[in-house]
């Protein structure tokens, strides 16, 4: 596959990927919209390119959920979905479980998620849960806490150098959660054990809880920030394929890696301009608001090409 | 009374030798919590984290995935009240084998409030997938490494240093939930009091009952160093079978520790029996010497005749020089990093 195949090939999952979370949102009258759209090409270059992970032979089946792990119960993992690992492969931990729905729709679209679980999503004793647990396919730590993830995927970066692994730990962190005192923490930790091993995607939509980031707490300038604390840091248009790509080969060093990838919220989806400041959760106030999504959607599924395939 | 020193040190680098995969983690507390010696044994399995539990406990959690066995040593404080989130989702959630040793339980350190951990074992007892053990003495302090080892998923420790009496043979080290009958006459039918003791209320609930029994009081004594999952038969129908009840004593909060956790046994069993907790009465403490503390906040010898005193309606006339001698470890000695 050419350069130019496997970038068509990205862009289009990108789409699929906001095409999935739209759907989605209409249907349950509410979801975390914008984060598909500023993610959308970072999971789909995850998947698409720059993630090594075992190949699957059919997109797997969402199990039901069969309680949390303890004794006598073993976890169920997510981990499966992205090809169950191997000391050669990469794992991947999502940290804001928020974008649950980004994730299970890029697995979609990487046809590792079938297309049945995709429908169960939100479902009560699914595990297509909104904001996805272990047990949850792709999720292979629980994370929705924010902070937690890079210390766990610091925790598997080091046991994984010690065990002589070359598969690396990537991470993909919300910008919002950069402002957990852990995240200070275990960025001072990654690059002090010096766990090269370790690389993360931060998705810079500037959007939160509250409203945009810039008001509710600085993070800037993020990249210095991060330099300063002896990461190796690269800075990114987070829409930008072949961008996100690079950065996702870059030689191995003995620091951790962060793409910060500024990204925009509303990003190929205008109909969300009208939503501004508030992009963290998008739920529909009138008919009106709701028709309009649903036209959009329309267009946007009439616009799909045909190597998309049918969904 | 025989004493030793530094047991947890010693047995964590003579242990080490045998358990490649086990890590020690540590935040800037390494020799108050004797991982010095694991340090300089195992230069290779010892992580420096700094002053960040939160990313040590949910680092920890990392590392247990992928099959090493971290040892999280700091003071217990840290663990539970600073990392609680990251304890819970981390490490107890995924039921991940953490072992956290929190160091300082109760009135063992002259840190004050700070450093006291007096709710450890209500806040971890209430954690799923959590095992909650606490030494009592020098015997149980080295072998809680290899029952923490030995039970699958996450067991917290709230574990003793320094110098520590030897109350227990060597030969019959710390077993996952087996309580020890220290006296349990059974030949005379029920007792009048059932105490059940942990961790360095034992000591002290041996040399008040000895004297209480030379009284004519009678006391069947069981200590506990299994807090969770706590589940004991046979100190329920010791109380069932006892003439004035239960006393409950231990170095933590009377809300949620060992006094709660007998408490919800006996109403499960539907015993209507008394139950007295002798505890830290919820209160925050402040910082002064082990002795002061045991005396002001009611942990020592006397509290425990006050209570059968109370009970019984009796006056004992029992002073401190009756009891046999205690270990009281000086609070600036060479058994500890630091007075704290």
């Amino acid at each position: 596959m050419s350069k130019d195949d496997w970038t068509v090939k990205v862009l289009q999952m990108a789409h699929g990927i906001r095409r999935r979370v739209l759907a989605h949102t209409l249907a349950r009258n509410g979801g975390y919209l914008s984060q598909a759209c500023s993610s959308a090409e970072i999971f789909a270059a995850l998947y698409g390119k720059i993630l090594k992970l075992k190949r699957l032979d059919t997109p797997l089946p969402a199990g039901s959920f069969n309680g949390t792990p303890g004794p006598g119960c073993p976890a169920s993992t997510g981990a499966v979905f992205n090809g169950g690992g191997g000391s050669d492969c990469d794992n991947f931990i999502l940290s804001p479980a928020q974008y649950a729905l980004v994730l299970y729709a890029a697995l979609a679209e990487a046809g590792r998620l079938d297309e049945r679980s995709m429908e169960t999503y939100d479902i009560d004793g699914s595990t297509v849960e909104m904001i996805g647990a272990e047990h949850s396919p792709g999720m292979e730590v629980t994370s929705g806490s924010l902070g937690q993830g890079i210390s766990q995927a610091s925790g598997i970066a080091f046991a994984r150098r010690v065990k002589g692994e070359t598969g690396r730990v990537v991470l993909l962190l919300s910008d919002g959660e950069c402002q957990t005192g852990e995240f200070w923490e275990a960025l001072q930790a990654a690059c002090y054990h010096k766990l090269g091993n370790l690389l993360v995607y931060v998705d810079m939509n500037g959007c939160q809880c509250d409203g945009p980031t810039s008001t509710v707490m600085n993070l800037e300038p993020f990249d210095k920030r991060l330099k300063s604390f002896g990461a190796r840091v690269r800075r990114i248009d987070g829409h930008d394929v072949s961008a996100l790509a690079r950065c996702g080969s870059l030689p191995g060093g003995d620091v951790p890696t962060f793409i910060v990838c500024d990204t925009d919220p509303c990003r190929d989806m205008d109909i969300l301009q009208g939503f501004r400041p508030k992009l963290h959760y998008i739920r529909f106030s009138s008919r009106k608001e709701k028709r309009a999504c649903q036209k959009f959607y329309d267009a946007m599924s009439a616009a799909r090409s045909p190597a998309e395939g049918k969904v | 009374m025989e004493t030793m020193t530094k047991v947890h040190a010693r047995h964590l680098v003579e242990w080490g030798k045998h358990h490649p995969d086990a890590y020690v983690l540590s935040a800037d507390l390494t020799a108050s919590c004797e991982a010095d010696g694991f340090r300089g044994a195992y230069p290779e399995r010892f992580l420096s984290m700094g002053i960040a539990e939160q990313n040590m406990l949910a680092f920890a959690g990392g590392m247990a995935r992928e099959g090493l066995v971290p040892l999280v040593h700091t003071f217990a404080v840290f663990i539970y009240r600073r990392a609680l989130d990251q304890v819970a989702m981390s490490v107890a959630y995924p039921n991940l084998p953490v072992k956290m040793f929190g160091f300082l339980p109760g009135i063992l350190t002259p840190g004050g409030a700070t450093h006291q951990a007096i709710e450890d074992t209500a806040v971890m007892r209430a954690l799923p997938n959590m095992t909650v053990i606490e030494p009592g003495d020098a015997t149980e302090t080295e072998t809680a490494l290899d029952v923490a080892w030995e039970t699958p998923g996450p067991v917290y420790v709230r574990q003793l240093r320094g110098e520590v009496p030897v109350l227990f043979d060597r030969d019959e080290p710390m077993k996952l939930g087996c309580p020890r009958g220290i006296f349990c006459d059974l030949r005379g039918g029920g007792p009048d009091f059932v105490l059940i003791s942990s961790g360095i209320c034992t000591e002290e609930g041996m040399r008040a009952s000895a004297v209480l029994r030379e009284k004519g009081v009678s006391i069947f004594h069981y200590h506990v160093s299994t807090l969770k999952p706590f589940d004991c038969p046979e100190i329920i129908d010791a109380i069932a079978s006892s003439r004035r009840g239960a006393i409950t004593f231990e170095n933590h909060s009377i809300v949620g520790g060992l006094g709660s956790a007998v408490a919800e046994c006996m109403a499960e069993a539907g015993l209507s029996k008394p139950l007295r907790r002798l505890g830290i009465r919820d209160t925050f403490m402040h910082g002064a010497s082990r002795r002061y503390l045991a005396h002001e906040y009611g942990l020592d010898a006397m509290a425990l005749v006050s209570a059968v005193e109370k009970a019984t309606g009796e006056d004992f006339s029992i002073r401190e020089e009756n009891f046999r001698e205690t270990c009281t470890p000086a609070m600036h000695s060479d058994a500890k990093a630091e007075a704290l």
